[in-house]
């Protein structure tokens, strides 16, 4: 029972840090860039992408022993643009102005290679409840990473958290982080710091190993 | 209908919104298969050529919705004829070049995830651009991400010869290249509209 137990958190927590989509995966990578130029933007794309993966994730799970395994990968595409083209909706009735910066970046959910991915390797293959902890942690994940992105960019690019300014007015923004070079240079920034602390990670483990004969 | 000249259109998609370096879209095969400058070279010609056929699919199917009044199914049928376009292209390519077709490897079914052709079909009816404008937008964009992944395959090539820190190797290095060749397209700001 323990163990189960610890399985199943396990299934929410990997995506959150040992398998996180952005940083280690390196999947979902041009919506990770391309919106993340302020903060807010990069929360509602990690959240619109949740949701998606969420949805998808139980639909695809719930069919997974209707839908003929030669049709899977057409059937996917074609559930997954369902939920993309209903959150495209939900943005645009909730904040038009939130929808104009975004663009067609809500609809390019469909071809984020997350999403197609975690339903082929995860959810088509495990029940509804792993399917779901899956999704949420890989969708908090994917959240995570991109307010890391937006929120690096905004404060150095426009001097600004959510809007509000942090700054004094002498403060000298730097244009380029706002710019799509910007999002290049943050994004391998935080790879490299991720990179640094999983290195210290299995050095730290390789001691315990060598201390433990 | 956008009243863009094609000249504007052509350079605006290729070098000032470089789909690549400023949309950031079809960034997986740009970081997977520009590692060699010939299999980028390939790569760029089946991305073209795939976008110019689902741009062409993309006048018409959104002429049919707009008819039916049915926006609401953009999206998906955007990506279903996407899927079988690509479908069709990796057959005729197995058909009449079974070494180009190897080479390319995964990254051939690939491009129906790829987010450049998705993109530029969403753009292309988001700018209510005409018949001969929508084709020309797409060679602009095809000419566009086959320059990027050119360009990045010949620095990747002779960044293997240099010394990287073991830590950077790898994407961090791409991305780090990357985030200058966009920084040089910038250059182009102003050309186009």
């Amino acid at each position: 029972m323990l163990g189960k137990e610890i399985s199943t958190t396990d299934e929410f927590v990997k995506g959150l840090w040992r398998d996180n989509p952005v940083f280690v995966q390196v999947l979902g990578m041009c919506p990770a860039l391309a919106v993340s130029n302020t903060a807010i933007n990069a929360l509602t794309m990690g959240l619109a992408t949740t949701f998606v993966l969420l949805m998808s994730g139980i639909c695809v799970s719930a069919l997974r022993n209707f839908i003929p395994r030669e049709a899977r990968i057409v059937s996917f595409i074609c559930i997954i643009a369902s939920f993309v083209t209903a959150v495209d909706y939900l943005i645009m009735a909730i904040s038009l102005e939130l929808h104009r910066s975004l663009g067609a970046f809500i609809a390019l959910i469909v071809v984020n290679c997350l999403i197609l991915g975690r339903a082929e390797a995860f959810a088509s293959k495990n029940t509804l409840g792993r399917s779901v902890l899956d999704a949420l942690g890989m969708g908090v994940g994917f959240t995570v990473a991109l307010l890391w992105i937006g929120v690096v960019r905004e404060i150095l690019g426009s001097g600004s958290l959510f809007g509000v300014n942090l700054f004094p007015d002498t403060f000298q923004t730097w244009t380029v982080m706002v710019l799509p070079s910007g999002g290049f240079f943050a994004m391998a920034m935080w790879l490299l710091l991720v990179n640094r602390l999983k290195q210290k990670e299995t050095e730290a483990e390789k001691q315990i190993q060598e201390a433990t004969p | 209908m956008s009243d863009a000249s094609h000249w504007s259109v052509f350079v605006n998609a290729a070098l000032v919104n470089n789909f690549v370096l400023a949309y950031f879209l079809g960034i997986c095969p740009f970081f997977g298969i520009s590692a060699q400058l010939e299999t980028a070279v390939r790569m760029g010609g089946a991305v073209s050529f795939v976008m110019l056929v689902a741009s062409v699919c993309a006048y018409s199917i959104n002429l049919l919705l707009d008819a039916v009044n049915a926006p609401y199914l953009r999206i998906i049928s955007y990506i279903l004829v996407i899927a079988s376009t690509v479908q069709l292209v990796e057959m005729l390519m197995r058909k009449l070049s079974p070494t180009t077709f190897r080479a390319m490897g995964i990254y051939l079914p690939l491009i129906t995830t790829n987010c450049a052709i998705l993109g530029l079909a969403l753009f292309q009816t988001n700018r209510e651009y005409g018949f001969t404008q929508a084709i020309v937008y797409a060679l602009g964009a095809g000419a566009g991400f086959a320059l990027a992944l050119v360009l990045m395959a010949g620095v990747r090539e002779k960044l293997d010869l240099a010394e990287v820190p073991e830590l950077v190797k790898g994407t961090a290095a791409a991305l780090i290249v990357a985030g200058i060749l966009s920084m040089g397209f910038m250059g182009f700001a102003g050309l186009g509209r």
